[in-house]
């Protein structure tokens, strides 16, 4: 379009509109309704807001806040805080280094998600509205109140594009729409945060422990809910209020304390989900926690492979597989042809060293490929890995993995006298056999964190980025490109057999079913790749993150049942669109799918 | 870094002035029926920064390829340095050929610093065991890994830029970075593919002041471009290729005086006067206006 035609409309350069927020209340009020709505969220979540316990957990209690409530007493406070902040009360400027309107928004956003959901869920599962306490109505015109107030802040809004008179007027629409998004974007952004200052050590330490304790309790809580509509209100709830914490930039704050002081960090981590098995009472919520390290670990040594050196390996969960059984074959069990029993440390070496073997037997001929021909081979490899196992049953085949059946009753560890397999006391907390596996389990992801973070950045690592990056450039720089990606895909595979060893103990049974390319339960070769696209690609947390959430989620979700696939292909292409680098960024690949954004094209750390 | 730029001039791959560095002899490349290169010969002596000139497809980056041994010629050999080229591109490098590629080929989501430490890939040794275990040598190693490459970044000019990512330096630096990865490798001959496509004038000056600097560390250039002025300026031999076949070879009065050159970039000049074999025809064919024609109508003006 030419300029003229809308030169009379707009003389000169049109003044930024003031600002004013998403909607017609006075700020003032809005405020007001804000830290109002915040404080009498908190008061409700003390008071019953249903008369009956059956449903959903028990709110029916005056006095303190219970199930749901407790998440709702969270957003609430978040809301409080972040609204007087914008007072600008003494003290709560530390809360908001970006500011605290965007973050007020999302902290009013997670209590009235949350609130709301569980005030419909009650009036539907209850039939009717007439099933709600005082408490109830309270918390629902308490949180609408306070996102009301809320969206009334003022905000810079966004300059229009200029409407073309002579587009259609579907083109008109998508115009007037791409600039409404953009004006609800904008409301829900903040500003870079300010850079921390030199903290004394001790203090950056503490902050350190607090995140690290704070994840402990996130991740115990969420492995810990009880019933469905609890676990959406905490998936709300921290969805929402992560969000806000983000937006409020004490994220960002504790990024750069934390990688300011990363060998502390890795360790404060480490012991973090070490204390994991001390804060369970039963077993119970153990076997989840060993289940989602095996599957988290799986898929970071996956990470290694698709996420530095750019390999897709759809086959990935074979090498889980071949360390399983090789592990199984030497542990002594019954079902096993070869009556052997290998001290643990013998099985993990063999576990490792049998995967090590198929990746380079499969990596040999197929790294020769680039690609998307690479993925259907190894698709094919990963599948003809269990049908191979299936048939080695004695009739099809020699005996040796005995078939579908599997090798079954595979004993208890028993690691320097520690038998894995009982309950033991320490310091008073009971020990269960699943909890004594997420301890030697954790050891063993603490391996696999060790070789990705070192082996990322040094020689090898660049040389795996360079592959993937431009394998032609790579080559005229004297990288052996096949050989540096057969040394990804042996580094991979190893990582993964190395998983499986532990993975055989503490199922009992390795049979076919459990390594299949897709299927119900993870780890499977889609949902590892999953866990890694999800998390996102070639960071560290990316993969735990992701793997415990495709964990928790249809583990949790009961009532998602078969539609469960079809939830993740939603929820992926969703992410796609909307976060293409995952839900934890590598600041390198933030930089590659965000261009425009105002993102610093400095890294200060290389190796980020 | 150190602050000792002196080992700027003693440069691990320099070569004695005088040496023959690359000697390539016979070299044909066919792609199926197409001959893209015939029978060149060019030798590249150590001190020296010879230039390819030649039409657009008249083979030089083929010729290029074969040198790097991207591609594997059809007929003929490659000497570095009087030992016959490995057939693979990495291994050429770890010879000691770096190059540059006509489109930028930079990793583009590393750092800058990470684009020059990989180039230092052949030579370093560090394997995965090293790096996961950090033996005492790793250290060692990757610091002097690191300086090198800062050294190298200094001397083109970007050590300022080294944490930012290699896509979001301006044109002319991501041509500089190409040149400073290609000199990590420390290579005794660097061939750069159109150093200057797409610069402005000023660029091009300075792209022409880092060439001579290379070529006083010791390195020996072959550099194709068609930016006449600068070639001519650069280098003390010139070769032409024109479909394939290498035309001619010499210093720049010698090339830029060849009619065969002129013809080849400008066509073929007109012998005598012109109009004349127009007129010539339009006589001829007055003359014979009744005798029976036996070209086509078409082919009236073939000559």
């Amino acid at each position: 379009m030419t300029t003229q035609t809308t030169a009379p409309e707009t003389p000169g350069t049109p003044a930024a509109p003031a600002p004013a927020g998403l909607i017609g209340i006075p700020p003032h009020v809005g405020r007001a309704l804000a830290v109002g709505g915040g404080a009498l969220t908190i008061i409700s979540t003390f008071m019953s807001w249903t008369w009956t316990s059956a449903f959903p957990g028990d709110l029916t209690v005056y006095g303190y806040p219970g199930g749901l409530q407790v998440l709702v007493l969270i957003g609430g406070v978040l809301t409080t805080l972040f609204a007087l902040a914008g007072y600008g009360v003494k003290g709560l400027k530390y809360v908001v280094p970006s500011g605290g309107d965007a973050a007020l928004k999302f902290a009013a956003l997670a209590a009235f998600a949350t609130a709301w959901y569980t005030v419909i869920a009650i009036s539907v599962e209850l039939g009717g509205v007439v099933n709600l306490d005082p408490g109830g109505y309270i918390v629902a015109i308490a949180t609408l109140a306070a996102f009301v107030g809320a969206l009334a802040l003022p905000f810079e809004h966004p300059a229009p594009d200029p409407i073309d008179p002579d587009d259609s007027a579907w083109e008109q629409f998508k115009n007037r729409s791409s600039h409404k998004w953009e004006t609800v974007k904008t409301a829900f952004s903040a500003r870079p945060p300010r850079p921390v200052g030199k903290l004394p050590t001790y203090v950056e330490i503490l902050v350190i422990a607090v995140v690290m304790a704070l994840g402990l309790l996130v991740f115990t809580y969420g492995i810990g809910t009880q019933y469905d509509e609890l676990f959406v209100g905490f998936l709300i709830t921290a969805g929402f209020g992560f969000a806000a914490l983000n937006k409020s930039g004490l994220v960002a704050q504790a990024t750069e304390i934390t990688s300011r002081h990363q060998t502390i960090t890795v360790w404060g981590a480490f012991i973090a989900a070490a204390l994991f098995p001390f804060t369970q009472t039963d077993d119970q919520y153990a076997t989840i926690g060993v289940y989602i390290l095996i599957f988290a670990t799986v898929a970071l040594g996956l990470n290694i492979v698709v996420g530095l050196a750019g390999l897709l390996d759809l086959g990935y969960v074979a090498f889980l597989g071949v360390g399983a059984y090789a592990a199984a074959l030497v542990s002594g069990s019954p079902s096993s042809p070869f009556g052997v029993h290998f001290p643990f440390w013998a099985a993990v070496l063999v576990g490792a060293a049998a995967s090590l073997t198929f990746g380079v037997l499969i990596g040999a001929p197929t790294l020769r490929l680039r690609g998307d021909y690479l993925a259907i081979v190894t698709l094919g490899f990963g599948e003809i890995f269990r049908i191979t196992a299936n048939n080695l049953d004695g009739t099809s085949g020699p005996d040796l993995t005995n078939g579908s059946n599997g090798i079954s009753s595979i004993p208890d560890l028993n690691i320097l006298g520690w038998d894995l397999g009982a309950t033991h006391d320490i310091l008073g907390f009971a020990i269960g056999r699943f909890a004594n596996y997420f301890l030697l389990m954790l050891l063993i992801t603490a391996v696999v964190v060790l070789v990705f973070r070192r082996s990322s950045d040094s020689r090898i690592g660049r040389a795996w980025v360079a592959i993937r990056e431009d394998e032609t450039a790579a080559l005229a720089m004297g990288i052996n490109g096949f050989r540096v990606k057969l040394i990804a895909f042996a580094v991979g595979a190893s990582l993964a057999g190395l998983a499986g060893t532990v993975q055989a103990h503490v199922t009992y049974t390795v049979t076919p079913e459990q390594y299949q390319f897709a299927g119900p339960i993870p780890p499977n070769s889609a949902f590892l790749l999953a866990a890694v696209v999800l998390g996102g690609m070639g960071t560290i947390g990316g993969p735990l993150i992701g793997a415990s959430l495709l964990y928790l989620i249809p583990n949790k979700l009961q009532f998602l049942g078969d539609y469960q696939l079809f939830a993740f292909g939603v929820a992926l292409i969703l992410l796609m669109r909307f976060r293409p680098e995952g839900l934890v960024a590598n600041r390198r690949r933030q930089l590659e799918f965000h261009e425009e954004a105002e993102a610093p094209t400095v890294l200060s750390k290389t190796g980020a | 870094m150190t602050t000792d730029t002196t080992t700027q001039g003693t440069t691990p791959g320099a070569t004695a002035p005088g040496q023959v560095v690359l000697d390539a002899r016979g070299v044909t490349m066919r792609f199926g029926g197409l001959t893209a290169v015939r029978n060149v010969d060019l030798t590249v002596n150590s001190g020296e920064i010879v230039g390819l000139i030649g039409p657009n497809g008249a083979g030089k980056t083929t010729f290029f390829n074969c040198l790097t041994g991207l591609y594997i010629p059809t007929e003929g050999e490659v000497r570095y340095k009087d030992a016959v080229l490995p057939p693979k591109s990495f291994k050429v490098t770890a010879a000691g050929i770096a190059r540059t590629f006509q489109n930028i080929r930079l990793f583009a989501n590393m750092t800058v610093l990470e684009n020059v430490l990989v180039g230092r890939h052949t030579r370093t040794k560090e394997g995965f065991w090293s790096a996961v275990l950090r033996l005492p040598g790793f250290h060692r190693a990757e610091n002097a890994s690191r300086d090198r490459a800062m050294e190298l970044l200094e001397f083109v000019g970007l050590a300022s830029k080294a944490d930012h990512l290699a896509r979001n330096l301006p044109y002319g630096e991501q041509r500089k970075l190409e040149i400073a990865r290609a000199l990590a490798s420390e290579p005794g001959l660097l061939l750069l593919d159109e150093p200057t496509a797409g610069m402005n004038p000023q660029e091009t000056r300075a792209t022409e002041e880092l060439v001579f600097a290379i070529r006083d560390m010791g390195i020996a250039v072959l550099v194709i471009e068609h930016d006449m002025r600068f070639i001519f300026n650069l280098c003390d031999r010139v070769a032409v290729l024109v479909q394939g076949e290498k035309l001619v070879e010499g210093d720049s009065a010698t090339v830029q005086g060849d009619e065969r050159v002129i013809a080849a970039y400008l066509g073929e000049p007109f012998d005598g006067s012109p109009g004349d074999d127009e007129a010539a025809e339009v006589d001829a064919a007055e003359v014979h206006a009744d005798a029976p024609r036996d070209a086509a109508p078409g082919k009236e003006n073939d000559r």
